[in-house]
């Protein structure tokens, strides 16, 4: 996804331009747009032949204002979401959809790893291969969007679970 | 052979601060005194030494830096063999993620996916060191060096195919032990769905600090060990070692020889009969006919009755060559494993020899030694390998991509 849509915080500015007489609002150099305080650093996703997988990262939010990623895409994999790692009433560690996406503090880091927060892979399209370099694209809620590659890193580690045998709350959208 | 200097102390705490501050606040005034405490915050040297634990070796160049740099203290070297099915763009795919590994944990910080990357935070000095061997070029479908085979049988060999050969070596170094067992696995972990382990051999030489840099190793014969070698950072260095052509230009070879050395024999010999054997003397390593360390030895010396003071059988006699193209540069660690059977020791020697030609330039040195060298009656060769030891790379590359790219 190249074309970034018009986020509610450029609407007034396009709607002035639109009074000037110009043809088409344009990026305005005076709003700034969520995606671009934010960088992602030290990415992978996890390899897997097939069914789920998990990509992870450290977001960083430069910007004096909080920002919130709502969702993510990738071809690797069609059904894709935003995931938290939490305890249910059984004391048992859960993964289920973060509700209001990942906010990245302003002047602050996100970490998503294994046992926190991550992006869901829910269908592999196709293998996730150690080295492979897989293209995920990032949408704030300002509707701007920032994306990175990651590369795939066989892992066993910190439980990952992805069976749905056990822990696995898909929430309403499932 | 005895130590150029003795190892520094711990630097005091600065007193230069103090002084000028003091100077400054009694003539200047407050003011001035922050000002000038301020600078010499900026410049102040660290009152006590970096520890070593701390130091890092640059990753990226023209060539890998394990080659050249000052030995580390401890080293693993893996040979690996590639799994069935594993072709080249599997093999572009591993290269990238053991050399994103290998750029994180030489600068000290946790790889990808590490569980424990606060075991990465000591680099000590970390090298991670990467060679293919003959089955590697042929998988990627590449074109090898005429010299990248096992090496020509010799007459002293009993080598043992457990420690022999492999299609890719790993060799990390570091002043560190812990930081090595996590690097190790780290790259064994990412290497795992690609290959399967041959061998591993592992080696040591003085801990950091236990005397200065520079000072020559000994090896478990109590021998000064490595005396004459070339210095990296010379033109002499570059010429014997860097290859200059193909996709390995930037690159060198690396023979691994594992000699096992039998301790219980070299303990029936006495301590002049030691010295005949290599040709140097025991406490300074100087040769027979010298008095330093890195005399230069005069083999035309005669006794009084006329036999040569450094006898035609010494290894350092018949290391010797008069073609000055045909030396090698050498890098050993010491081994010692457990023991087997009644024995008390299963020690040795990784002798790593590094040359741009091993035909040329290994290959008659170990031919010379072969046929005459009266230290073989107390080593075996028990293991060797050679492997094409690639260019570097610079960021955002990976080793191998002059093959693989």
């Amino acid at each position: 996804m190249n074309s970034t849509t018009i986020s509610r915080l450029t609407v007034i500015a396009a709607a002035a331009l639109l009074l000037a007489g110009c043809a088409a609002p344009a990026p305005d150099a005076g709003v700034a747009l969520e995606a671009d305080s934010v960088t992602i650093s030290d990415a992978w996703v996890k390899s897997a032949q097939e069914g789920m997988s998990a990509a992870f990262g450290v977001l960083t939010n430069d910007g004096d204002t909080d920002v919130t990623i709502v969702s993510a895409s990738t071809e690797a994999s069609p059904m894709i979401e935003l995931h938290e790692t939490v305890e249910n009433d059984s004391g048992e560690m859960v993964m289920q959809q973060k509700e209001g996406g990942f906010v990245v503090p302003a002047g602050g880091t996100l970490a998503l790893e294994p046992g926190g927060n991550h992006i869901m892979l829910m269908g592999l399209a196709a293998p996730i291969m150690a080295g492979d370099e897989v293209t995920f694209v990032l949408t704030f809620s300002d509707g701007s969007t920032l994306e990175f590659t990651a590369p795939g890193k066989d892992f066993s580690g910190a439980n990952e679970n992805y069976e749905g045998d056990m822990d696995m709350d898909m929430g309403s959208n499932g | 052979m005895s130590a150029d200097r003795n190892p520094k102390p711990g630097r005091p705490g600065s007193s230069r601060r103090q002084f000028l501050l003091g100077g400054a606040a009694a003539g200047l005034g407050a003011a001035v005194a922050v000002g000038a405490d301020l600078a010499l915050n900026r410049t102040d040297p660290p009152a006590v030494a970096p520890l070593n634990g701390a130091q890092t070796v640059a990753f990226h160049g023209p060539h890998q830096a394990g080659v050249a740099v000052p030995p580390q203290a401890h080293t693993t070297l893996i040979g690996l063999d590639l799994t069935d099915g594993v072709d080249r763009d599997a093999l572009r795919r591993m290269m990238r993620i053991i050399t994103d590994d290998a750029v994180r944990l030489t600068a000290g910080e946790g790889a990808l996916a590490d569980m424990e990357p606060e075991l990465a935070v000591v680099p000590a000095r970390l090298t991670i060191t990467v060679g293919f061997g003959p089955g590697f070029v042929a998988r990627a479908g590449g074109v090898a060096p005429g010299w990248l085979r096992p090496l020509p049988p010799f007459g002293i060999d009993r080598l043992e195919p457990q420690w022999s050969h492999g299609d890719l070596l790993l060799q990390l170094a570091s002043d560190d032990p812990i930081t090595l067992a996590h690097a190790t696995r780290m790259l064994l972990k990412d290497s795992r769905s690609f290959t399967r382990v041959r061998w591993t051999q592992t080696g040591f030489r003085r801990a950091h600090g236990s005397e200065p840099d520079g000072v020559t190793m000994r090896n478990l014969f109590g021998q000064v060990d490595g005396t004459v070698n070339s210095a990296p950072g010379t033109a002499d260095f570059d010429d014997l070692v860097w290859v200059t052509e193909g996709w390995l230009a930037g690159g060198t070879s690396l023979v691994i020889r594992r000699i096992r050395m039998d301790l219980d024999r070299w303990d029936r010999l006495d301590r002049s009969g030691r010295e005949q054997s290599v040709g140097r003397r025991l406490d300074t390593g100087a040769p027979l006919t010298g008095s330093a360390e890195r005399d230069e030895p005069d083999f035309t010396a005669t006794t009084p009755i006329g036999f040569p003071v450094i006898p035609e059988f010494s290894h350092l006699r018949r290391a010797r060559s008069d073609d000055r193209r045909e030396r090698i540069v050498r890098r050993g660690w010491n081994y010692d494993e457990a023991p087997t059977g009644s024995a008390i020791s299963d020690s040795g020697l990784l002798f790593l020899s590094y040359q741009a030609d091993v035909d040329r330039q290994f290959v008659p040195l170990q031919r010379r030694l072969d046929e005459l060298d009266l230290l073989n009656e107390w080593t075996t060769p028990i293991g060797s390998a050679v492997f094409a030891i690639v260019p570097g790379c610079a960021p955002g590359g990976y080793l191998g991509e002059t093959l693989l790219g």
